[in-house]
């Protein structure tokens, strides 16, 4: 072999959480004069330089209007813009840009597709959702079931935070039309076994809707292995800016969907008689849409693409299972959602305490995370409680942080003895 | 059981714990943990608040966790005394700081005393989260408005 050849294959960088977070201007900073360990990363994820780079130089050497095409800038601004599609197409595997749509983020994408499946529903159909869903993917149904008389029927989950699967079985009937799931759950951190469910909805002729958002985090989607019709995530949450996000869905069902909002760009030709729409994506894309954002995303994807994405997950991994060991050092402390297969992300009660009291002390020792229902509110439902205290990891986060965490929370429970 | 004119009156927050004394207390807290276990105790002074008027109508909106606030107007003495509860502990002790500056005034007073200026003086919003701080304005505001609709 020579070295050529050898360069073409060597593995890239092994995975170095120091170097890493190097990359993340925000996470040098302090807060309330403790250095910040950022642990909300399920809630928003920080972004890396190249993201801020990108967006920067965006709009200092290419800004323009997309699909204009009168001028260079124009040109500039349309092949970053289109750069940045295939590259979140090849993040995901999809067979064609034209199956790409981009949204405001993953609610905007479901209730598109709420909106373009409603004239397939009537009465007394079903919508299997799961009880561990997003309000964003339980609500936009709802809705939709207003309207055609359908009906939205959650999937229970299992005590651990696992989806029933036998209710799934038995819920899987004549009546449903669509299955809307989330792919990780951003309360538990439970990974569903998305790849088989879809195969058995499939098998009935039901319509597959995943949402990705808290997936795509911790791990790269295959759509076509998955073998779902709708796939969506938002970049925010994948290290890339706020206001965008992306929607997979199959050409066929996307081709036959009415459009969601009309406009510019969305149209093949308008007159008072009769407007026609424009091929895909773009049929879904009605006025000028976040450019830089898109390339902000494309950055995103590129960065990662650029990390040992193997050594990433088994660092992340460690982060959980050192967190798991810790829990018995904070007495009444109980973790939420305890399935076998999870991203890391903490959900957790301490007996006596309401997780925005430990929401509140955290953050004055420099820790950031999130508490409340997490848009969640069935399964809080479910576990019986007002809300949880949520740490969710990223791949820059280190042992020392998860460390703090647990010191700080035994210091919690202290003040409040 | 519904709570008793006495149970009102007798909430030493706003008569025996002044608000001097918390202004005093404050003063010589210098560090985060200091201050917050000095809130959390105060939360202690909280009384026992009626289960049966946990009802919707009762209830605070706008907060993170459960505020529940009642009031009862003595005619004699044209006093307004009112009761919170929280599940949240910190809660508890922000409402206690509340109710040392407004329980137990006239509806008048209360609507001419400046809270903002008070959490300024004790320095409460730098420490605490603008969600926290939504809460508190909206358990105030709660507050002003009965007591406006009281004086009316």
């Amino acid at each position: 072999m020579n070295d050529l050849s050898m360069a073409k294959t060597a593995p890239q960088a092994r995975f170095d959480v120091d170097a890493v977070r190097r990359d993340f201007p925000i996470l040098g900073q302090q807060v309330n004069g403790k250095p910040l360990v950022y642990l909300d990363n399920g809630a928003s994820a920080q972004k890396p330089l190249a993201v801020l780079d990108a967006m920067d130089r965006y709009y200092r050497e290419m800004h323009s209007n997309v699909h204009r095409g009168a001028h260079t800038l124009g040109d500039r601004a349309t092949s970053a813009f289109e750069g940045a599609r295939e590259k979140v197409r090849a993040f995901m595997n999809a067979a064609s840009t034209r199956e790409i749509i981009w949204t405001r983020g993953t609610t905007e994408a479901i209730n598109l597709i709420a909106n373009g499946l409603a004239q397939r529903l009537k009465a007394g159909d079903e919508i299997l959702v799961s009880q561990m869903e997003h309000h964003a993917n339980i609500v936009p149904w709802q809705m939709m079931a207003e309207r055609t008389g359908a009906k939205v029927v959650p999937v229970p989950v299992t005590p651990a935070g696992e989806l029933d699967l036998d209710s799934f079985n038995s819920l899987l009937g004549d009546n449903t039309k669509i299955l809307a799931l989330t792919h990780v759950s951003n309360v538990l951190g439970t990974i569903n076994p998305v790849a088989a469910l879809v195969e058995q909805a499939k098998a009935r002729g039901v319509i597959t809707v995943i949402d990705g958002a808290q997936a795509v985090p911790h791990f790269q989607p295959d759509v076509q292995a998955l073998g779902c019709d709708f796939y969506m995530f938002s970049a925010h949450k994948l290290f890339g800016p706020t206001g965008i996000g992306a929607l997979y869905g199959r050409a066929e069902l996307l081709e036959e969907m009415p459009p969601y909002q009309g406009g510019g760009e969305m149209i093949e030709r308008v007159s008072f008689e009769r407007t026609t729409w424009n091929t895909l994506p773009y049929k879904f894309e009605a006025g000028t849409p976040a450019i830089a954002e898109a390339v902000g995303l494309g950055a995103a994807i590129d960065y990662l693409d650029g990390l040992d994405r193997e050594g990433m997950q088994a660092a992340e991994d460690a982060l959980l299972v050192r967190a798991n060991e810790l829990v018995e050092t904070v007495p009444g402390m109980e973790i939420i959602g305890t399935a076998k297969n999870k991203v890391p992300v903490m959900s957790f009660k301490i007996e006596g305490l309401h997780p925005s009291d430990i929401g509140t002390l955290l953050d004055q020792q420099g820790i950031a995370i999130r508490t409340g229902h997490h848009c969640a509110m069935p399964l809080m439902d479910f576990y019986g409680v007002p809300g949880t205290a949520r740490a969710s990891f990223a791949f820059y986060n280190t042992m020392e942080e998860v460390e703090q965490l647990f010191t700080a929370l035994q210091k919690v429970q202290r003040l409040f003895a | 059981m519904t709570a008793s004119a006495e149970t009102f009156e007798n909430n030493p927050l706003g008569k025996d714990t002044t608000l001097e004394d918390v202004l005093d207390g404050f003063e010589f807290l210098d560090d985060w943990e200091e201050r917050y276990a000095f809130i959390i105790d105060l939360g202690k002074q909280l009384p026992a608040f009626p289960e049966d008027e946990r009802r919707e109508e009762n209830y605070v909106h706008g907060c993170q966790s459960q505020v529940w606030l009642i009031h009862h107007h003595d005619e004699a003495t044209g006093k307004l005394y009112l009761l919170i509860d929280s599940d949240a502990i910190i809660v508890r002790g922000l409402a206690a700081i509340i109710l040392v500056a407004l329980n137990g005034k006239t509806p008048r007073d209360l609507l001419a005393t400046d809270i903002d200026e008070l959490f300024e003086q004790l320095d409460l919003f730098r420490h605490i989260s603008p969600t926290r701080g939504n809460g508190l304005r909206a358990m105030v505001g709660k507050i002003r408005d009965i007591a406006a609709a009281e004086a009316a």
